[in-house]
């Protein structure tokens, strides 16, 4: 039996570090949707959603010619650095973080949203400063989301698939995730093999998402209730 | 003492905010108001909590809003302690946490945590989430978690109206021991009289954004042309008079008033001690001739020093002075008739009953 151990490191490194930029990237951005009142906020957000509805090929195909070495955004990241962004594990990085964008800000935003506005003046008339009540107050009363935000992402990016296939390929070590790893072997007729990944993956997947149901309903104070 | 300068100007739709006043907060300021006067925007506006286009409000020393010098303080920079309806107490803390959160944050000088505690009477809450707490155990948390922050300016915004009726009379002594007890001087927006006689020293009616009556509680009070102090169940006036002894038999106390002895019950004083007496106007009667053979015992002479007749309503609105102090009378126009009363006209007033005001 051959299991693929590198490709699960892989792709575990792929999924941690994805979830904790986008965790990172999400709350100013989840903040700013949340308590914007702009008008072009809608645009916004529907370019974030983007990657719920549109075929991973066709992402993976636009940052494959974004990623090109010869021109644009992949240019100046060869000058820099002398690696191409395509076929490398930056690059898949990048393209995870777009591609699980809207399942870390939606999760967020809405735990920002529920937050009650009340709560806050109460902070404020205790003496914390907004940044002092974003973090002792606005942080722990998100947890919820924020759990779910991370829990969707790593999970999203464990089952990426054709955006990784179309900028990555299939290098071990560098790009050879899970999926593409069990597509192989499937494609090589090793049924043996991708029976025990995906039998490794399922079981994981039940796993973390029996941990979040517990964590959660023990969570479960009413969020933003102004009690 | 704490002068509070204020000179606001807020819009709001079609309800705008006017008030230029000098506000000298004793001990308790009450604000009173019908619903949409402006009181909850006043108090927003001195926490700093909204906006405002106009205005400067000065507390002490310090300039909390200068419009015309750039000048905004934020809340968390006015060194305020705010009471909300509801308490807004954070559902993530314990009793403990949440007051922890303010004394954290608090400048100067704290209040001794345990004589907080104990004014409030929630020692036993400290480990409890506020999820768990009823009405008006959260309004105590908030009303302590306020004092932890070391406030120099306390906010009440009508602590009481999201607690259950009979809780309500259980948090007035809470309410009166922290007003004794820390000395903060204290802006109480409320919109039943009740609370305020009780509380308040100086009372500030505001009707539609404007204030318009501001004085002491006992002055406010006897404002015939005040539709916000003569509504039939809270109508009333205060007056001062010394205990002079306790009938245990009866269950009375004398009190003397001006020469005049008065005899009320449930008074808890020691003789010799003034006590502030609340009698309502619809408990006082008045006589033309001293009555025999009544079962009123008050009976004191008086003078007629006003007359407010509404011509809409079968009531009349008479103020008499007994010994100099205000005692407001409501009877029917009918009566009022009967008895041709005029201004300065020597009557006699019967009192049946009257509550405590305040110590």
């Amino acid at each position: 039996m051959n299991i693929d151990w590198q490709a699960f490191l892989l792709t575990a490194q792929l999924a941690g570090l994805t979830t904790v930029i986008l965790l990172v990237l999400a709350t100013p951005l989840a903040w700013w949707l949340a308590h914007s009142q702009r008008p072009w906020i809608g645009w916004v957000e529907a370019l974030i959603a983007l990657p719920l509805v549109l075929p991973p090929t066709v992402i993976g195909f636009y940052l494959l010619l974004l990623f090109a070495p010869e021109s644009g955004p992949g240019a100046w990241w060869f000058s820099l650095t002398g690696e191409p962004l395509n076929f490398s594990f930056t690059g898949l990085v990048i393209a995870s973080v777009i591609y699980s964008l809207p399942f870390a800000t939606q999760p967020i935003q809405g735990a920002f949203s529920s937050v009650s506005s009340g709560v806050l003046e109460a902070g404020a008339t205790l003496g914390a400063s907004p940044l002092d009540r974003f973090f002792r107050l606005v942080l722990p009363l998100s947890r919820r989301g924020y759990l779910t935000a991370a829990v969707l992402v790593f999970a999203h990016t464990l089952g990426e698939f054709g955006v990784v296939l179309m900028i990555g390929g299939n290098i071990p070590g560098e790009t050879r995730v899970i999926s593409v790893a069990l597509y192989e072997a499937v494609e090589t007729l090793n049924y043996g093999s991708a029976h025990t990944m995906a039998a490794i993956l399922l079981a994981f997947s039940f796993v973390v998402l029996l941990v979040v149901y517990a964590l959660n309903r023990r969570f479960s104070f009413r969020l933003g209730s102004g009690v | 003492m704490a002068v509070l300068r204020i000179d606001l100007e807020k819009n709001l739709g079609d309800f705008s905010l006017q008030i230029t006043q000098a506000l000298n907060i004793h001990t308790v300021l009450g604000v009173l108001g019908n619903n949409g006067a402006g009181k909850t925007t006043l108090l927003r506006l001195l926490a700093g909590l909204d906006p405002i286009e106009r205005g400067v409000i000065e507390f002490g020393n310090s300039t909390w809003l200068d419009s015309n010098r750039g000048i905004f303080v934020p809340p968390h920079k006015r060194r305020i302690g705010m009471v909300f309806q509801d308490a807004r107490l954070f559902p993530h803390l314990t009793v403990e946490g949440n007051l922890n959160f303010a004394a954290d944050r608090a400048a100067g000088q704290l209040l001794p945590r345990t004589e907080v505690i104990s004014a409030l009477g929630i020692e036993g809450l400290l480990p409890r989430t506020p999820e768990g707490l009823s009405g008006g155990e959260r309004q105590r948390v908030a009303l302590a978690r306020a004092l932890m922050s070391a406030p120099q300016l306390l906010l009440l915004d009508e602590p009481l109206s999201a607690v259950d009726m009979g809780y309500r009379v259980e948090l007035m002594p809470y309410l009166r021991r922290v007003i004794d007890r820390f000395h903060i001087p204290t802006v109480y927006v409320a919109h039943t009289l009740d609370e305020l006689t009780q509380l308040a020293d100086q009372l500030l009616v505001l009707r539609e954004g404007r204030c318009a009556a501001l004085g002491s509680v006992t002055e406010v009070l006897v404002q015939l042309d005040l539709p916000e102090v003569a509504s039939r169940e809270q109508a009333s006036s205060i007056i001062t008079a010394q205990v002079t002894s306790h009938d245990l038999d009866y269950q009375l106390t004398s009190l003397t008033l001006g020469g005049q002895s008065l005899s009320l019950s449930g008074l808890v004083a020691m003789p010799g001690a003034d006590v502030r007496v609340r009698v309502f106007a619809t408990d006082v009667a008045i006589a033309l001739l001293k009555p025999e053979g009544i079962s009123i015992r008050n009976v004191l002479p008086a003078v007629v020093t006003a007359i407010r007749v509404d011509g809409a309503s079968p009531f009349a609105d008479v103020l008499v002075a007994v010994d100099g102090q205000s005692l407001r009378v409501r009877m029917t126009r009918a009566s009022l008739d009967e008895l041709n009363l005029t201004e300065s006209q020597p009557v006699f007033a019967l009192l049946k009953t009257a509550s405590i005001a305040s110590d």
